[in-house]
């Protein structure tokens, strides 16, 4: 009888639940099944077969994020990503979109601070998935960048940037940013003004220095065969261009100590973000944390911060916690949105919560409901492709083992609540938080 | 946490396994329906590639059947829901669902209420237990609520007062339709949350939380007859419940162009017209609502519709544009143009420019290459479809609620698929006057100084 390699996933967290749920242990029933290998290119594949629904999605990370733009050119990563489709070859962007449509497959893409990738969902029916894949391998090869498309997608992203400015959402996280990471990378945004330095130029060097093949990972799940999923990562990286070595991580400035901004803005109500640095992806304390965290405000409807300022005192709609791991250490951020005249009263419960979650941990009874949870439900974490791609992604582009998703309900099973007392005693500084209000009170501090 | 409690998960599990292999062809199964003595309509789909299931219970209840005064009160009531009955506390059901594994939430549209959990397969009776019984015992109390309520008026501030285009949209409908609660924003207005009561909660559930008017949706790694066994067990003990009769609340026609201007913190202007348009009343009657489904995706279905076309690649004129139609749906039908005019550019152009595009599909039709290539985007959007489990239950949920069968998705899609130029045509040329247009454009305002109405906005009818 065939079984899909998903549903022999499923055998194997099977075991992992009973395991984590401490019931006897089971032997692992099955080995991971995420195929990987590398390209003639040099490129990592990471693929999952799944046959049920006759579809392809197929993702691209490179290693082409805003981690190597310029200060003067911030902006240029996403545009480049954004520019692959808006001519390649001998194709125009509209001749590309509607090859695309054409093939009923859809394409997207996008770059963050770590990475810029490319993605892509195709039914596996044939001629189009042969005809989605060989355009997309001509964007990723030969992108074109015609000038006068640059100058208008630079007029298009201009002006929503200055939109953006505007909003109260947006201001807090660049000031959060900038307050946690200073001149690095990840306390960095476009303005009109880097967006409006870059040239053609700038966008023909990023792409021939950065996506090359040895510096990208192509994640794949989905109903064809290993040897197609490998003849298909042979033809999208084929043509890629040599690319440079992957350039040194800038280092991350020293950690700032307290520090609180509040700016004036019209909006009712005020966007609060209070954070510190977290942690990097691989970091050991990841398990303690991600347990931790579902008890402090990561846990949806149930956690200490949504009980203490939503439920009991309704300051807010929506109040939550995360960490948010990277190349280097990510932000861990608390953040919610309240009535101006309530932010400060909103600030002091958060402020009283994390000091007490710090201190103290979570409870016996807490650490086994955010287990319960997280071991319970990680099933659906992965019971689609969708998600399933997500979490190669993850896998491929950060370097973490490939039995991450089948150990990963053993790592929550584990974590004790000394573990999760000293890792966020070890990463988090209540005394130290960065605060960011927008929209401060109307008679409260003076604004900045 | 009881260990016993555990072993139903593991033999379930082992059921499960033995499933998967002849189950792994089957797909895009239809979904099978059954309704319980009690008037409870149950929908199930299987789909068997993961042990997980989506449990979604549809009320039809939404912003369309609330009365003036009491706006808000569907979606008020959504939040109440969460707030303990007679045996589980406050809060308990949501640490239930949580220690389950399970995530879950709920939302309230103009059509209806709904509320779902996604969790492992073996926890669906439990889930069950507890919807059925906040069904019937739902515990309101004044003081809860008043806590509540503060909640749901900062939701009121995030997602509508300090939202520039939100605004917009809010005062679109109030001017567009005029008898029709359609014109109401579903979260209600500000005024009507701040004099809501608890009584006018405990109306709502006890009029319209009958199980008559509500429809179970399980989509997931479920058998069919396991699920409507189970249903009977949960919900089939719950007394039927007559419900009162629904007044038609009929738009009257519109005899002139309406517009307004609203100013707001932003940087950029933005335009949002909405034209009087048929919706969809049976299946297979007439193709006109079907083809406003073709012309909104032939002008803004994707990268190569006429308005990013024409608009914001030839033109300049706009920095982006779209256009919205919801085929069903219980009050009347808008097909709505949107846009932001690109720098340098007015809305006044930008309203030209759109304009002419219907005018254009009005007297030449439309391209058998452009519907080719929208009609291959359904048909590919339907296999996508079925990755999401979610998005199978909203699907079967929303159809029932607007009226429809579940089992008429099939047919839908042919329907649209057989929309001919011509039929665009007719419907661009018939329906596009501006007699039948409500326009309004936001007037951005700098930040320093901005000062807004704190509640109540000019054009309300």
């Amino acid at each position: 009888m065939f079984l899909s390699s998903v549903h022999s996933l499923w055998r194997l967290l099977r075991a992992g639940l009973v395991l984590g749920a401490g019931l006897v242990a089971l032997p692992a029933l099955a080995v991971l099944p995420i195929e990987s290998w590398t390209t003639a290119s040099g490129a990592r594949v990471l693929f999952v077969r799944a046959d049920a629904i006759p579809m392809l999605d197929l993702q691209i990370d490179f290693d082409a994020g805003g981690r190597l733009v310029a200060p003067e050119r911030l902006g240029l990563a996403s545009m480049v990503n954004a520019m692959l489709a808006k001519g390649a070859g001998e194709l125009d962007e509209a001749a590309i979109a509607e090859r695309f449509a054409l093939t009923g497959a859809g394409r997207g893409g996008g770059a963050g601070d770590d990475s810029a990738s490319v993605s892509l969902r195709s039914l596996t029916s044939e001629p189009q998935l042969s005809r989605a894949v060989e355009l997309l391998a001509l964007l990723l090869a030969k992108p074109t960048f015609p000038q006068p498309v640059l100058e208008r997608e630079k007029a298009r992203v201009i002006a929503s940037l200055r939109e953006s400015a505007t909003r109260p959402e947006t201001l807090v996280r660049r000031n959060f940013g900038a307050l946690l990471y200073g001149e690095h990378p990840y306390g960095r945004h476009a303005d009109p003004e880097t967006v409006a330095a870059i040239g053609r130029d700038d966008l023909v060097r990023f792409h021939a220095a950065h996506y090359s093949a040895r510096r990208a990972v192509i994640s794949m799940i989905g109903a064809v065969t290993r040897e197609r999923a490998a003849a298909i990562a042979e033809e999208l990286t084929r043509g890629l261009p040599e690319g440079t070595d992957s350039p040194p991580l800038a280092p991350l400035p020293s950690a700032p100590g307290r520090a609180e901004r509040r700016i004036e803005h019209p909006a009712s109500q005020s966007h609060v973000l209070v954070g510190q640095r977290g942690i990097a992806r691989g970091d050991p304390d990841f398990f303690a944390l991600t347990v931790g965290n579902y008890v402090l405000g990561g846990g949806g409807f149930v956690s200490r911060l949504y009980g203490e300022v939503r439920e009991k005192r309704g300051l807010v709609y929506s109040v939550s916690s995360y960490f948010s791991p990277q190349i280097q250490a990510g932000p861990f951020v608390i953040g919610l949105q309240t009535r101006k005249d309530q932010a400060d009263q909103a600030l002091g419960v958060v402020r009283e919560v994390l000091e007490r979650f710090v201190r103290e941990g979570p409870t016996t009874e807490e650490l086994a409901a955010a287990k319960s949870n997280l071991i319970g439900g990680f099933a659906l974490r992965i019971d689609s492709n969708g998600k399933i791609l997500a979490q190669l992604s993850a896998i491929g582009f950060y370097g973490l083992p490939l039995d991450w998703l089948e150990r990963w309900t053993d790592r929550v099973a584990a974590v004790t609540l000394e573990d999760i007392r000293a890792a966020f005693q070890r990463h988090i500084r209540p005394e130290a938080m960065v605060t960011v209000v927008v929209g401060a009170p109307p008679a409260g501090a003076s604004a900045r | 946490m009881s260990r016993r409690a555990l072993w139903p998960l593991v033999v379930s599990f082992a059921l499960t396994v033995a499933g998967w292999a002849e189950r792994t062809e089957a797909s895009g199964a239809t979904a099978h329906e059954r309704t319980l003595p009690n008037g409870l309509k149950v929908l199930v789909k299987e789909d068997r590639r993961a042990p997980t299931v989506v449990h979604l219970i549809a009320y039809r209840a939404g912003s369309v059947d609330e009365v003036n005064g009491r706006t808000g009160v569907a979606h008020a009531l959504e939040h109440m829901m969460f707030k303990g009955t007679r045996t589980v506390p406050s809060g308990e059901f949501s640490r239930r669902v949580a220690a389950m594994g399970g995530r879950e939430n709920a939302f309230t549209t103009r059509d209806y209420t709904g509320y779902f959990q996604q969790i492992p397969s073996a926890r669906l009776s439990e889930v069950m237990a507890l919807e059925a019984d906040r069904m019937t015992n739902l515990v309101l109390s004044a003081e809860a609520f008043a806590t509540e309520r503060e909640v749901v008026i900062e939701e009121r501030r995030l997602r509508t007062e300090d939202r520039a285009r939100s605004r917009v949209y809010e005062q679109l409908m109030a001017l567009a339709l005029t008898a029709s609660p359609y014109r109401q924003p579903v979260i209600g207005w500000m005024s009507d949350l701040q004099s809501m009561t608890v009584a006018d909660l405990e109306d709502w559930y006890r009029t319209w939380y009958a199980p008559g008017n509500a429809t179970l949706v399980v989509v997931g790694d479920v058998s069919a007859p396991e699920v409507f066994a189970l249903a009977e067990r949960h919900y089939g003990t719950i007394a039927p419940r007559g419900l009162p009769a629904r007044k038609p609340q009929d738009e009257p026609p519109q005899n002139g162009i309406r517009s307004a201007v609203v100013k707001a913190p932003a940087e950029t202007a933005y335009l949002l017209m909405a034209y009087r348009v048929p919706q969809l009343a049976r299946i297979d009657g007439a193709i006109e609502p079907f083809a406003l489904e073709m012309l909104s995706e032939v002008l803004a279905g994707d990268e190569n519709g006429r308005f990013t076309r024409e608009l914001v690649r030839r033109q300049r004129v706009a920095d982006s544009a779209g256009a919205g139609y919801g085929l069903t749906g219980r009050g009347p039908g808008l097909f709505t143009l949107s846009g932001v005019p690109a720098a340098g550019r007015s809305v006044a152009e930008l309203q030209q420019a759109l304009r002419e595009q219907i005018a254009r599909v009005a007297a030449e039709g439309v391209d058998e290459r452009e519907l080719e290539r929208i009609r291959i985007g359904y048909v590919a959007s339907r296999v996508y479809q079925r990755d999401s489990l979610m998005s199978q239950a909203m699907e079967l949920a929303g159809l029932e609620m607007a009226g429809f069968s579940h089992a008429d998705a099939d047919r839908l899609l042919e329907r649209v698929r057989a929309v001919t130029s011509d039929d665009v045509k007719a419907v661009a040329a018939r329906y596009f006057g501006d007699d039948a247009l409500t326009v309004v454009t936001l007037d951005p305002q700098p930040l320093s100084g901005a000062r807004q109405a704190p509640r109540g906005f000019s054009g309300r009818h």
